[in-house]
């Protein structure tokens, strides 16, 4: 990859407490323009906190989140979110009570160009034809597909740069799990480096470039995502294969 | 549902809702009755029903009726403007603010000082409408900033606390404004200076005969909710409100700044507590410490009658309980032949709760809030 641009979003040498209690351990990750990347681990291995901490929603003992190369360990999540972060969360979460539209435009709050907001709110509705005929539309009566798409869109409305996913296959029936990789791998061609989070290693690592494998706190793997398919070791504790 | 052997607890909830439904039956018996009688009254006042239970009712006259509706009315939409202040609060934190309706008294009470100044000045009988507009402004500011300082001060060290802790907190606040009350205007009642005569006249509208000063306080009452749902449905803060209402992480994650939204709701519940104030002293003219009590609780009503969270329906919440507390007594109570019906505005108000969340928990107009969004 292009190892030597520098990184869009990174971890250097991240350590976070919950109390007492060590959550992420010394963890490096640096995530590079354009990319598509994702971080494996099983339930209660960081994954949440890694994804609250470079959104600034969890603050780190020791070490730096780093953002384009400046430091934001200490900034809000609106901070981060203006230059070019944001997430969809787990379980989509949409705003039930409030429109489609009002949900879209809740994802570009913190920006006040007009046109570029109109602009993208187009570019949306030609990546989701079905998010414009649902626009005025209370988004808890959408179907869950058409949810995932709304999520998708809102986050896309901040115009980020680069996009955090918390387990995209989470909630979702089989077939939406196939359609939802497909909306990922979508966004990833129009340029948006995604950061997925996933406990589903199989379906990640077939779109991703690279991965890291989590595991209480520590990065125990970090490979090429041919790689990690081929890892012994991933393929017996998250391919659910016995050696 | 698990039965034990001798089948007690399947039974005891069995004995629960049959009692729960009887006092449902009650009600829509007396209601029913009650209005039947009425009705018969206003046929033919000889009518053997319109003199069935109450051998001495008089029944009311047409214009009496709208008298008291009007009244009803005024007054529920103060009830309504305070109720929009529980209503959002608990929208957004999900507690009820008890302390709001000493927001509303502090209103009243600024209301009361400013006027007493102006009338002082000679200003409040010569520019009357000037005078007002400046009273009701001083006191939204006066209120607002109590609301505000109130949730830096008591709720948002709290945040995060189960929802009781602050719930009791607003106790404690409600008790602190009243004493403080005390300690800087005294313990006794104080009057707002007379009103020009040309307000207090009627004037008939739509073939109401409505005196002046009610139609100031249902106008102004009107004009603060267009204000408010204006603020809520179409600007940025209000979707920023509602988006905290409803997800406080995810609505952090859009960018918004989720304590200024609390404290923007705050103030604006607040401001619509200081307009009331207002009303109040142009109603009653006349302002206690204890103000804030009475209203304040029916207010609180209004707002789960109207289902707490839905700003509409606080407001409708308002003016049903406003109109039924000023009508009920004589429409529906006389005729049944209950003693000393006008001295029973109060129960009648908390009757129309205890219905209402008998026969729809969730309020009028309310949502049925999930196991996990219940307080």
């Amino acid at each position: 990859m292009t190892e030597k641009a520098v990184p869009l979003l990174e971890f250097r040498g991240v350590n976070t407490h919950y109390g007492a209690v060590h959550i992420l351990k010394d963890v490096n990750l640096a995530i590079y323009p354009g990319e598509l990347v994702c971080l494996l681990g099983g339930n209660a291995s960081g994954k949440s906190t890694t994804l609250k901490t470079l959104l600034g929603m969890v603050t780190p003992t020791t070490g730096d989140v780093v953002l384009d190369g400046e430091i934001v360990t200490h900034q809000s999540t609106s901070y981060r979110v203006q230059r070019g972060v944001t997430m969809v969360p787990e379980n989509r979460r949409l705003f039930k009570r409030l429109s489609v539209k009002e949900n879209l435009e809740l994802g570009a709050y913190l920006r006040s160009d007009r046109a570029g907001i109109a602009n993208d709110m187009e570019r949306i509705f030609e990546l989701f034809p079905r998010v414009k005929e649902r626009i005025n539309q209370k988004s808890g009566t959408l179907s869950g597909g058409e949810q995932q798409m709304v999520a998708m869109g809102r986050a896309l409305m901040s115009n980020p740069r680069v996009l955090l996913m918390d387990e995209p296959s989470m909630g979702l029936a089989p077939a939406l799990v196939q359609a939802n990789f497909e909306l990922i791998q979508q966004i990833h061609s129009e340029g948006v480096a995604i950061f997925m989070v996933e406990q589903n290693a199989n379906m990640a690592l077939s779109i991703a470039d690279r991965g890291w494998v989590l595991q209480t706190g520590k990065v125990v793997l970090d490979d090429d995502a041919e790689a990690l398919l081929a890892n012994p070791d991933l393929r017996a504790s998250y391919l659910g294969e016995a050696d | 549902m698990a039965t034990t052997h001798d089948g007690k607890p399947t039974s005891r909830v069995l004995w629960v809702d049959r009692f729960l439904a009887l006092i449902r039956i009650t009600f829509v018996v007396l209601i029913s009755v009650g209005l039947i009688a009425f009705v018969a009254q206003q046929i033919d006042p000889q009518n053997p029903l319109a003199r069935w239970l109450n051998p001495d009712a008089t029944g009311l006259t047409a214009p009496q009726f709208k008298g008291l509706l009007v009244t009803g009315l005024a007054q529920g939409a103060m009830y309504g403007l305070i109720a929009l202040g529980y209503s959002m609060v608990y929208g957004v934190l999900g507690f009820i603010n008890f302390a709001h309706g000493e927001v509303f008294m502090v209103g009243a009470m600024s209301g009361m000082i400013t006027s007493n100044k102006l009338a002082e000045a000679g200003l409040w009988e010569d520019a009357f409408v000037f005078s007002l507009l400046f009273v009701v402004v001083t006191s939204i500011l006066i209120s607002t900033a109590t609301a505000v300082i109130m949730e830096r001060i008591a709720y948002r060290p709290l945040r995060g606390s189960p929802r009781l802790i602050p719930l009791i907190t607003s106790i404690g606040v409600s008790f602190f404004l009243q004493n403080m009350s005390v300690v800087l205007l005294g313990p006794g009642a104080k009057s707002y200076p007379s009103l020009p005569s040309w307000l207090s006249q009627k004037r008939s509208l739509l073939g109401f005969e409505i005196e002046g000063t009610k139609l100031v306080v249902l106008l102004t009452a009107a004009v603060s909710m267009a204000g408010l749902w204006f603020l809520v449905e179409r600007t940025k803060t209000g979707k920023a409100m509602r988006a905290v209402a409803e997800d406080k992480e995810i609505a952090a994650l859009m960018g918004i700044d989720v304590n200024r939204t609390i404290v923007t709701t705050f103030a604006v519940g607040g401001a619509m507590a200081g307009v009331a104030g207002i009303l109040w002293g142009i109603l009653f003219r006349s302002v206690i410490h204890t103000t804030g009590f009475l209203p304040g609780i029916k207010a609180f009503s209004a707002a789960v009658v109207g289902g707490i969270g839905n700003l509409g329906g606080a407001m409708a919440g308002g003016l049903s309980l406003g109109a039924a507390e000023a009508t009920a007594p004589l429409v529906l109570l006389e005729p049944l032949g209950v003693d000393g019906v006008s001295q029973l505005r109060d129960a009648v108000a908390f009757a129309v709760l205890i219905f209402v969340l008998l026969v729809k928990p969730s309020g009028l107009f309310g949502e049925r809030l999930s196991e996990e969004d219940r307080a």
